[in-house]
């Protein structure tokens, strides 16, 4: 068993290459998807990618998952960076959710605009 | 080869991240525009229930109670934090939802270095044999690298998240002269600590201090900045939260990490040089502190220059202006925001096209708190997306503007940023209201803008002046207009 572990690590490409290499063509993805975004939907660009980077989550799920011999310290660690990441995910999306909502409805829909006058008052 | 063992199988994990990230990047093409962006959204957030399912298909599954207890908590304070924050509220919120991601990569970090003993490697017993895996150096420079990020992050976030919601006083905070030796020692200080860890195995402390030091590091890259410059930090440090998590996605070899952090860290940092340039700032300028320290004696300076006289007006008047105008300018800032006039706003706006006055919206890009401030609070008050206009069309129908409604903005009408060469914020595009037949200025009082400087605007000849709260105003106008 060990010394297939230590052949899979003299004979394949080292994972720091494949990851590099699927890190520098993230960076471009980003850069090409985003430089599109017209100004306007900036702030719910901002809270969108926000809300992606919680993907920092998985870091607490895949150790806390797969480590079955963890100290206290470490699984409180853990479990506090579980709840960091799952508020960033969750309420990101959630309050881009809602800012997004805002720009749909009302174009080229007169019956919204009178909905405007109702929610006036329920809004504040 | 069995359903379970599918399931467990690496490379069926790895297909789950391939369908994840690619939710992700088609989810945020669709946020491009008004149209398919809440469904782009929604795409997106399907590609992270993918991913964090695939993430918990592993065959002994350790800590079941702990993992659902931390998603579960988290939910539960996020759904309703998301939901009630009113959008004027809406920066702050992307600033402690952004720290608390960044708290988390370095978190991360923090419990990878103790399961690793400082990344010396493990012991991992395989059948009678044990058998010492060591941790590749990589995977400590780049654990270490996130932890540092990930706790300026965290940190700075969470000032500024502090300065919006003016728990710590928005004016830039340092220690004058000290600041910058101060800041660098610090910021050594971490480093070292981060190359002590890379080097070879240390005790915890080391890695605490490191955490610490960035801590501090983030918290005084904040404070000595001000009020105008704040959306561009909280955009930096989105793209670091979105680098920090790139970094810990390498170190736990996740591909579904590395490129959804590195997708934010790139459209981060090209947001941030956006705004940047849209207020004609460097990024550096902006963290090194600019209208900051020198800005009072500049700002008094510029006052002089301009003295002249205020010209108050009423409500009434204004409506008998802007009635017998043919286009009305709406140029929406903070103040709005503040006392949500929006939909007030909107009401007034709707009044004055019963009358055959068309409105318009003029939108500069960094109105408000953040970029597309304006635009979300207006969309909330269900103004018509084809009225609103960004900067440069306009700047072009200012000349042909019969009266301009400036509502609670200030720093972004300032003409000295046309003319006054010693003016901080000089060479900044701004909208060319003065252009227009008359201007009307809402405002609570004579106090400066956000980034503490005075407008020569308000003194021109072509100015009125309406104080007062913002809502209360147009609503006052509002019913001045259904009575003509």
């Amino acid at each position: 068993m060990s010394a297939l572990l230590a052949n899979i690590a003299v004979e394949g490409v080292s994972p720091l290459v494949t990851n590099l290499a699927i890190l520098v063509l993230a960076g471009f993805v980003g850069y090409a998807v985003i430089s599109k975004v017209p100004n306007t939907l900036h702030t719910p660009l901002m809270s969108g990618t926000n809300a992606i980077h919680g993907i920092v989550v998985l870091g607490g799920l895949v150790l806390l998952a797969t480590g079955a011999d963890l100290d206290t310290g470490s699984k409180i660690i853990l479990f506090v960076a579980l709840v960091f990441g799952a508020i960033n995910v969750v309420g990101g999306f959630v309050v881009t959710d809602r800012m997004l909502e805002m720009f749909k409805p009302k174009k080229d829909k007169p019956a919204a605009k009178d909905d405007a006058g109702d929610t006036k008052g329920g809004a504040a | 080869m069995t359903a379970t063992s599918i399931l467990f199988d690496v490379n069926f994990k790895s297909v789950l991240y391939i369908v994840a990230f690619s939710l992700f990047i088609y989810g945020l093409s669709g946020l491009t525009g008004p149209k398919t962006a809440v469904r782009g959204n929604r795409i997106a957030a399907v590609g992270m229930v993918i991913a964090v399912v695939a993430t918990l298909l592993v065959d002994p599954f350790n800590n079941a109670l702990l993992i659902v207890l931390g998603l579960a908590i988290g939910a539960l304070v996020g759904v309703p934090a998301a939901r009630q924050v009113k959008m004027t509220a809406m920066p702050q919120m992307v600033a402690l939802f952004n720290g608390v991601g960044g708290g988390a990569v370095a978190l991360v970090s923090w419990a990878e270095f103790r399961d690793s003993a400082g990344f010396a490697g493990k012991s991992v017993e395989i059948g009678s044999a044990t058998l010492h895996v060591g941790t590749p150096t990589y995977i400590a420079i780049f654990s270490v690298f996130s932890a540092l990020i990930g706790s300026i992050s965290f940190w700075g976030s969470n000032i500024a998240f502090g300065k919006l919601q003016e728990l710590i006083s928005g004016k830039p905070l340092s220690l004058g002269k000290l600041q910058l030796p101060v800041q660098g020692l610090i910021g050594l200080a971490a480093l070292a600590c981060a190359v002590a860890i890379v080097a070879e195995p240390q005790s915890e402390i080391i890695m605490i201090g490191l955490l610490v030091f960035a801590g501090v590091f983030g918290v005084m890259l904040v404070l000595p900045i001000g009020g105008a410059d704040m959306p561009v930090v909280i955009s930096l440090l989105n793209a670091f939260t979105g680098l920090a998590a790139a970094a810990a996605g390498i170190a736990l070899e996740n591909q579904a990490l590395i490129v959804a952090g590195m997708i934010v860290g790139a459209s981060g940092t090209i947001l941030t040089q956006q705004m940047a340039i849209a207020m004609n700032r460097t990024i550096t300028s902006v963290i090194v502190g600019g209208f900051g320290g020198g800005g009072a004696e500049v700002a008094a300076g510029a006052a002089g220059a301009g003295g002249g006289t205020v010209r108050a007006t009423s409500a009434a008047d204004v409506a008998i202006q802007m009635a017998f105008a043919r286009l009305v300018v709406v140029v929406p800032g903070y103040g709005m925001a503040v006392s949500q006039a929006q939909h007030a706003v909107r009401e007034m706006a709707k009044a004055l096209e019963a009358k055959g006055v068309e409105v318009q919206y003029a939108i500069h890009p960094v109105a408000g708190r953040m970029p597309g401030h304006m635009n979300v609070l207006l969309a909330e008050a269900d103004v018509p997306y084809d009225q609103l206009k960004e900067m440069d069309d306009a700047n072009g129908d200012f000349p042909r503007t019969d009266v301009a409604i400036v509502i609670g903005a200030n720093d972004v009408t300032n003409p000295d940023a046309r003319n006054d060469p010693s003016s901080p914020i000089y060479g900044m595009p701004i909208l060319n209201v003065d252009e227009s037949a008359s201007v009307i200025v809402l405002k609570r009082s004579m106090s400066s803008g956000y980034a503490g400087i005075d407008n020569p605007l308000f003194v021109n000849p072509k100015t009125q002046m309406l104080f007062g709260d913002a809502k209360a105003s147009v609503t006052d106008i509002t019913s001045e207009l259904n009575e003509l």
